[in-house]
């Protein structure tokens, strides 16, 4: 399991636009590389992220080896109802992974 | 007849000029041009209304970091679909998409990214009205990305 740092506001005012951050640990070999012994090293990336609020996708994204190591994203959405919020990363070679986070919204 | 050879030249000049000024600022790459045209088919892009900020000198091309911002209200009416990023001296050109919806309240995206040189990225937004906005913002890099070693 790759560690993962997301910023979630923990409460929020209903309509009110919060701001998520999210970061995975992840090499994102580029598949440009050439490697110690001077092969090309293989591609090793994340392709695909997204991001749905109690089920919904509010955010996805797809990925190049253009993305600096360990992908960063910032993005907002409207917090309309109190829920959880589900990341997903996949990437190369089956890569893989669910993180959740909750928020409340009064 | 020295009188015609001199506004015969003075043309030329003239029409060379408006030529080097009607060029587009620079050359695009083909594969950048492919890229572009696998996100935005052959749609006409204005200019304006999209925001890319990044610092003007990188010290680092392995990270570099930039937010692309929209002018949308992000209503179910009017809002922003997805938002490319392309670098045209990258080994491959295109750096990512970004799906918005209505939802997202704001059109605004930070990330990271790796540059292998000083040049300039384009940000590419398309609208719901399936209408597309450019800009491109200049980045000098120091310390390239994909440098063996």
């Amino acid at each position: 399991m790759a560690r993962t740092l997301i910023n979630v506001p923990a409460s929020a005012k209903r309509g009110e636009v919060i701001e998520i951050k999210t970061l995975i640990q992840h090499p994102m070999e580029t598949g440009f590389r050439p490697g110690a012994n001077g092969r090309i090293l293989a591609r090793d990336i994340i392709t695909k992220f997204a991001c749905t609020y109690n089920g919904e996708e509010v955010f996805a994204a797809e990925l190049f080896p253009a993305t600096a190591a360990n992908p960063f994203l910032a993005f907002t959405t409207v917090a309309s109802e109190s829920g959880t919020f589900r990341f997903t990363w996949t990437g190369d070679n089956g890569f893989k992974q669910t993180e959740t986070a909750t928020i409340s919204v009064t | 007849m020295t009188n015609a050879t001199r506004r015969d030249a003075l043309g030329l000049g003239a029409g060379l000029a408006a030529f080097l000024s009607f060029r587009p600022a620079r050359a695009t790459t083909a594969a950048m041009s492919e890229a572009i045209r696998d996100f935005a088919g052959t749609v006409k892009r204005q200019e304006g209304g999209i925001t890319l900020d990044l610092p003007p000198l990188v010290e680092n091309g392995n990270v570099v970091p930039l937010t692309v911002s929209v002018d949308s209200p992000m209503t179910a009416e009017s809002f922003v679909k997805r938002i490319a990023l392309f670098a045209e001296k990258n080994p491959q050109p295109h750096i990512g998409t970004y799906h918005l919806n209505p939802r997202s309240g704001r059109a605004s995206v930070s990330s990271r990214i790796r540059l292998a040189d000083s040049q300039a990225i384009t940000a590419i937004a398309e609208m719901s009205d399936g209408s597309f906005r450019q800009t491109s913002a200049e980045v000098i890099v120091t310390l390239a990305a994909c440098v063996e070693g």
